[in-house]
């Protein structure tokens, strides 16, 4: 602490330099901050797979559906707790930028295969009377600022009423929550019973979009998965079973390596930053050759100069990055920037750990050269350069 | 170092020490068999044209830099076989360096300029405080104590060099060209206090110079003369 004035000091010298260096590093972290929420919003459902489960969809794709007389086929194998399915509903909500996920569902069985998400009962025993009766999550009732008793229409593109009508109104005799920060809370759920009826598309009725299965033994999940998939071959509907994890990985795929593109994307940033940082603190050491001549002389060892060095390049970084990495927080705090194509936007405190061991590194990277340098450098060298 | 530690009295032993360089192929000879004496409390002047090697011999002395060949010891201590290490650490306990050019750190003001010594003792703030406080009275400038270096003049910042040179009251003051870059009214006023320091605070000082209006100031001046001991030259 008692050499901070001398530390401080040499970081005002060039304020212009150390304040764009600084900004730099800032951009920097903030773009580390978007990129880790966005990679979280785009691969936490994978984290979010339960491990006794398994999802089960048609063979060619997921857009062909499957019978919902499966269900019953797929409890009667061994190893297979409960089944129960979704379908993928595709609605808007007034308007297309109003995006979230619908999909009719068993009530009762949905509930039970996804404990993460918990419904208060009271609201789970309104659904079960209500036949036109929807659920939906925090984050999508916080949104649109629905309340319980609302009536919500929803305008399918894919699948229309009876007279052709693709507007479906369902009422709201619910919210469901998470304790988990990684749980998807924007879902709207309703009633299969009550769509199935409803719906007059030809290709909806009958039909699921796939099936959830809960193993009894994850260990054995493998072979319970071939199972299924035995039990359906040589239909008109064939099956593929696979954990949770992968089909939800499968998704997000289609996007691509989410996490080879953020990491490519980092990797170029901080390298950038590397060089830009490492060449303000080489210039900045460069510039007093002969004032570390005159600690030296005075005293000072060859480490209390390196650590005089190493600890301003980390000072640098770490109040840029500590910036950089406040000001994200700040900003993806106040939400996905999408309208509802990433529900679970935020910042993991993991990532932000990892933030600060980065700030902490570069720091440590853009210093040591440096420092290297004022290792080397003979005193009497170093005062002839004054 | 007490006055028990001298050898034969003498606070500076430099013997038979041949300093080379290295400049690719070439060496260098700057200082031949060189040996000389200095003694406790005494102010020695060490003149020579350029090239002669003073400044590689206050270098030497100072422990700044290694001698080829020979020994140098002040007090006890034999420095030339001092690691880089216990150098520093003998540097920062038994001298101060004043100079030509004041090296002062410019982003720290008079009185943290001063203090940067003793921040590699273990004084607490307020002794460090206490410390900086008597060296900018002796050398006459605790009005300027939160000055930076650009807002003062050449002797003003010669003034806090020498501050910052005594303020661990080391034994040994080495000096190179201390009045060097000042005009002559300054130089004289550097001049007065580093008689001063001699004489009334019993300071060891070799001063490098040019000038003889400096080195009469000096109870003894040496002549140095391609890297070897001469008498005076003729004028």
């Amino acid at each position: 602490m008692k050499f901070f004035h001398l530390i401080w000091g040499n970081l005002k010298r060039k304020k212009l330099r150390t304040l764009l260096t600084m900004l730099s590093v800032v951009v920097a972290f903030v773009l580390f901050g978007f990129l880790s929420s966005i990679k979280q919003a785009l691969t936490g459902g994978v984290q979010m797979a339960g491990a006794d489960r398994l999802v089960v969809r048609h063979k060619i794709s997921i857009i062909q559906l499957l019978p919902v007389s499966y269900k019953a086929r797929m409890e009667r194998i061994p190893g297979v707790v409960l089944a129960t399915h979704q379908t993928w509903f595709g609605g808007i909500y007034q308007d297309p930028k109003n995006f979230f996920m619908q999909c009719p569902v068993v009530p009762e069985e949905f509930f039970a295969i996804h404990p993460e998400i918990t419904l208060p009962p009271e609201q789970m025993k309104a659904w079960l009377k209500t036949r036109t009766g929807a659920v939906v999550g925090r984050k999508t009732a916080e949104r649109f600022h629905w309340k319980i008793g609302d009536r919500i229409p929803i305008q399918s593109a894919i699948y229309t009423r009876a007279g052709g009508n693709r507007t479906w109104e369902f009422d709201l005799v619910g919210v469901y929550d998470s304790k988990e920060k990684s749980a998807d809370t924007t879902p709207m759920f309703f009633r299969y019973d009550y769509f199935d009826e409803a719906c007059a598309t030809e290709f909806g009725k009958g039909s699921v979009g796939w099936y959830t299965i809960r193993v009894k033994d994850p260990a054995r999940a493998a072979e319970t998965a071939k199972l299924v998939d035995q039990e359906f071959e040589n239909s008109d509907a064939e099956t593929k079973t696979e954990p949770e994890g992968a089909f939800v990985q499968a998704w997000v795929s289609q996007i691509g390596n989410i996490e080879l593109i953020v990491a490519a994307i980092l990797g170029a940033v901080f390298f950038t930053i590397l060089l830009v940082t490492g060449n303000t603190m080489s210039q900045a050491v460069r510039e007093r050759t002969g004032e570390l001549g005159v600690l030296k002389a005075i005293g000072f060892t060859n480490s209390q100069v390196v650590s005089l060095i190493l600890v301003e390049s980390c000072l640098l970084s770490v109040l840029g990055g500590g910036f950089g990495l406040g000001l994200a927080w700040l900003l993806i705090s106040r939400g996905d920037p999408t309208g509802g194509m990433l529900p679970l936007f935020f910042f993991p405190v993991r990532d932000l750990a990892i933030g600060a061991g980065l700030c902490l590194a570069l720091g440590l990277a853009t210093g040591i050269f440096p420092a290297l340098q004022a290792l080397r450098l003979r005193v009497a060298d170093a005062l002839r350069r004054m | 170092m007490n006055e028990n530690d001298k050898p034969n009295g003498a606070l500076v032993r430099v013997d038979g020490v041949d300093k080379v360089f290295h400049r690719g192929s070439e060496d260098i000879h700057v200082l031949d068999n060189l040996s000389l004496q200095v003694a406790d409390r005494e102010f020695l002047a060490l003149m020579g044209p350029s090239g002669s090697g003073k400044s590689t011999l206050l270098n030497l002395i100072g422990g700044l830099d290694r001698p080829s060949k020979g020994s140098v010891s002040v007090g006890q201590d034999r420095i030339d076989q001092l690691s880089d290490q216990q150098l520093a650490h003998w540097r920062a306990r038994h001298v101060g360096f004043v100079f030509q050019l004041y090296n002062l750190m410019p982003v720290l003001n008079a009185e943290r300029n001063v203090e940067l010594p003793l921040l590699l003792t273990h004084l607490s703030k307020s002794e460090r405080k206490k410390h900086v406080a008597t060296a900018l009275e002796v050398v006459g400038l605790s009005h300027r104590a939160k000055h930076y270096p650009r807002t003062l003049s050449g002797g003003e910042q010669q003034r806090v060099g020498i501050a910052r040179a005594i303020v661990t009251d080391p034994t040994l003051l080495l000096c190179d060209e201390p009045t060097g870059d000042l005009d002559r009214k300054a130089g004289n006023e550097i001049l007065d206090l580093l008689q001063a320091l001699n004489r009334e605070h019993g300071k060891t000082i070799i001063m490098v110079t040019h000038d003889p209006h400096a080195s009469a100031r000096a109870q003894r001046t040496v002549y140095l003369n391609k890297g070897q001991l001469g008498s005076e030259p003729e004028k």
